[in-house]
């Protein structure tokens, strides 16, 4: 029987590691220096499993395991890069740049952008996919913030921070499938939400130039990663 | 109540309808409805009125006999009565009926019905023993029929062990469509840590052309109720959540009747058959969501959140609805387990095929004879299905295609139509048993549209919260919408077939899992049908597109 603090062993792309049985693979990945690529996984927010990019594979098993919601076994065998992996994390990419409009040379994030960034490291210089040119709004209502839906990669991060560190649950999601959507409250306009406290949280959660601060021209926006640190420290306070 | 009261009750009834000179089994199912079965009923009603018959026979609105397409379908029979049936009856015919036939004792061979065609003899109905003779608001007939005696029995005479014992050795498998081994499910759940647990029903059955829970739901809702609560007693349970449809609205009140008046008998409720056994059913109803089908979305939907799946493990038998253990199974795999205590898992375990136990209900629609509901042992072949049951196809036309297990399975071309119908063969197939939609389709059709069709559902169905079905879906829809205006080269084909696998094995749930499973079957199957509409001259390369 294991108990949540009992140590394993286990391997990790041939690297012997330990990690403790209430430990992810991404988390443990990460303690040894092992690069697994994420995009809506953000420590200390409550995992999703949605972007489907930490997907590693497993000795013995033909399935993939997203790596921010599987726990660690006594001698599990993970393979975080493979030919397939590989491929397959690209077009998840590929499918992002695809699925909305967005054009780094004109976007507030340019340079700043987690989206941008796994591009980079996935060496995608052309995407495979038809772009889907949605005609997609900004709401520009509130004060000191924007939301750019065109930019958005509903990552969930803004809607986990709000609810779950700052507690006021302002964002969640409207519409499904390709039609899915942030909303603020009961899809209002963001500027009329009676629950927003304009702390910025999903501002410097946001993965991309999506939520953005304004009064800021293209790749102006530089978050404070400082921010992202302190996140921890938030949420034990929340709770 | 005990069961001897319960006896009582099934005595009274039985006496009862013994002492009627016929009784009038009216199909009241949504199908029979829509084709003027109200209307059929009433007329019934004031000519027996006219007749002065009202006093030796009895109308009773049941549920579903099967054969809906010949609908509305009435049933005349008595303890001194051959059973005759009678299809496409009308008002009109209602007059007759009861004039020629209930008044002059002679049949009307206009609208009767053969009752030993292949399409009654070749069918098995275990689940549906009822459906079709019971009147699905009267308790009282469900217990005429051995009803809740199985629950009496198990409260009484078994330990819940030996209840999840006899479910295991019955071979029974979940008939949702993946066929996990419900025995097997039901010791995880009895043995999960948990001061409280859960039984869900999963009533949210949403294929295209899928119509098996609806009408069990309908027909026979005492027998989804005891299932649940045998459910209950064998993993120590409480409370049972019954998760139908919101487009069900008929099942909806059925059941709903059917709880109020087994929780009067004492058959729900606290202390079942005076044992320290207490269970509550409630209804949770769906809002039109596809995805809420998917176990832990339906569970998320049930918490009154966002009906989103998420990862899996944490399985609902460890950790479900409120973090409790809980057991979720088909309404389907529930109408099996009353029959499945009563007459032990060796009668069971005696019919269907080596991995596949049991009986299974089908949908039967699309270019076929007799569309309908049938319930068949596993093991019996399509073709027996499609040409012996359905009657073949009309029009004079060619078998060309079987789908089966909706938007998740796929098509079965007729080479196989002599393969044995059970989980393992139709999965070998690159199609699955599914949920029991089974959608016959003649040589017009185009596989190519039925996967656009089915991709079309998936796409609009996605919940949208992982990127591989959110996106992918709609770049497959996008692809196929492509081959099919004309536009498409074999690159777009081959991206098509890319795009099938990575979604297939990265996506989040079933949904996504399964999605490209109507492109992929057609595509092994069909593979001319896809090149013959490529862009001619087409065969290099299409442009790429620079990301930005």
């Amino acid at each position: 029987m294991t108990t949540p603090s009992q140590v394993l062993t286990l391997k990790i792309d041939g690297q012997d590691v330990t990690g403790r049985a209430d430990e992810t693979i991404l988390q443990v990945a990460r303690e040894n220096g092992i690069h697994i690529p994420t995009l809506c996984f953000l420590d200390s927010l409550s995992p999703l499993g949605a972007c489907r990019l930490c997907l590693v594979e497993i000795k013995g098993s033909p399935r993939l395991f997203a790596a921010c919601v599987t726990y660690i076994a006594e001698g599990m065998e993970v393979l975080t890069k493979s030919d397939r992996l590989n491929k397959y994390r690209r077009m998840i990419v590929e499918l992002l740049f695809a699925e909305r409009n967005h054009i780094c040379s004109i976007c507030v994030a340019n340079g700043h952008c987690d989206l941008q960034d796994l591009a980079r490291e996935m060496g995608v210089t052309y995407v495979d996919f038809p772009y889907r040119y949605p005609r997609l709004g900004v709401d520009a209502s509130h004060e000191r913030f924007g939301l750019d839906h065109n930019r958005c990669v509903l990552c969930m991060r803004c809607v986990r921070v709000c609810g779950e560190v700052e507690g006021a649950h302002t964002w969640d999601v409207a519409g499904r499938g390709i039609e899915a959507h942030v909303s603020a409250d009961l899809d209002f306009p963001w500027g009329d939400s009676d629950t927003c406290t304009s702390c910025g949280k999903c501002v410097q959660v946001c993965p991309t130039g999506a939520l953005f601060k304004k009064g800021v021209a293209a790749a102006e926006m530089v978050k404070h990663r400082s921010f992202l640190v302190r996140l921890t420290a938030m949420r034990e306070e929340a709770e | 109540m005990n069961r001897i009261e319960l006896q009582a009750i099934a005595d009274k009834e039985i006496e009862r309808q013994q002492e009627l000179k016929c009784r009038v089994l009216c199909c009241a199912s949504t199908a029979c409805l829509s084709s003027g079965g109200q209307e059929v009923r009433k007329a019934l009603q004031d000519e027996l009125k006219a007749a002065g018959l009202t006093k030796d026979v009895q109308v009773v609105a049941t549920g579903c006999k099967g054969l809906c397409s010949r609908g509305p379908v009435v049933e005349v029979t008595g303890p001194a009565q051959e059973r005759v049936l009678y299809a496409n009856v009308t008002a009109e015919a209602a007059q007759q009926i009861v004039r020629q036939h209930l008044v002059g004792g002679q049949p009307v061979n206009d609208y009767r019905l053969d009752a030993d065609s292949p399409f009654f003899t070749k069918q098995v109905r275990v689940v549906l023993s009822n459906s079709g003779i019971v009147d699905p608001e009267r308790i009282e007939d469900y217990i005429a029929r051995q009803g809740y005696a199985a629950l009496g029995h198990a409260l009484r005479e078994m330990t819940p062990e030996e209840v999840c014992l006899a479910i295991r050795r019955s071979g029974l498998r979940g008939r949702g469509g993946a066929g996990y081994a419900t025995g097997l499910k039901w010791d995880l759940v009895r043995k999960a840590d948990g001061r409280d647990k859960y039984v869900i029903a999963n009533g949210d059955e949403g294929d295209p052309g899928a119509y098996m829970d609806r009408t069990l739901m309908e027909s026979d809702p005492h027998r989804v109720l005891e299932g649940m609560a045998l459910a209950g007693y064998a993993v120590g349970a409480e409370q049972g959540f019954l998760y139908v449809r919101g487009e069900y609205p008929l099942a909806v009140k059925r059941l709903e009747r059917a709880i109020k008046a087994a929780e009067r008998q004492g058959v729900l409720g606290s202390r079942i058959f005076d044992s320290n056994f207490n269970f509550r059913v409630d209804i949770r109803i769906g809002a039109g969501a596809f995805v809420c089908g998917e176990e832990t979305a339906l569970m998320s939907s049930i918490m009154g959140r966002r009906g989103e799946p998420r990862p899996r493990p944490p399985y609902p038998a460890q950790s479900g609805l409120w973090n409790s253990p809980t057991l979720i199974n088909n309404v389907e795999t529930f109408g099996n387990i009353a029959p499945i205590i009563l007459n032990g898992p060796e009668w069971y375990a005696a019919m269907g095929t080596e991995k596949s136990k049991g009986t299974k209900i089908f949908a039967l629609t699309g270019n076929v004879n007799n569309t309908g509901l049938i319930e068949v042992p596993m093991g019996i072949t399509l073709r027996e299905i499609v040409f012996e049951i359905g009657g073949g196809i009309p029009d004079g036309r060619t078998f060309k295609a079987a789908q089966t297990g909706g938007p998740s399975g796929g098509c079965i071309p007729a080479e196989y139509l002599d393969t044995p119908v059970d989980y393992e063969s139709l999965t070998a197939l690159g199609s699955m048993m599914g949920s029991g939609g089974l959608i016959v389709m003649d040589d017009q059709t185009s596989m190519v549209d039925v996967a656009k069709f089915y991709m079309e559902f998936c796409m609009d169905e996605s919940c949208g919260k992982c990127v591989p079905c959110r996106v992918g879906t709609a770049q497959m829809h996008r692809l196929l919408s492509r081959l099919i205006a004309g536009e498409a080269s074999a690159a777009d084909l081959a991206t098509l077939e890319e795009l099938c696998r990575m979604v297939k094995a990265l996506s989040l749930c079933g949904l996504g899992q399964s999605a490209p499973n109507p492109i992929l079957s057609t595509l092994k199957y069909f593979r001319a049908e896809y090149e013959a509409r490529l862009k001619s001259g087409a065969a290099h390369g299409a442009p790429s597109q620079e990301a930005a």
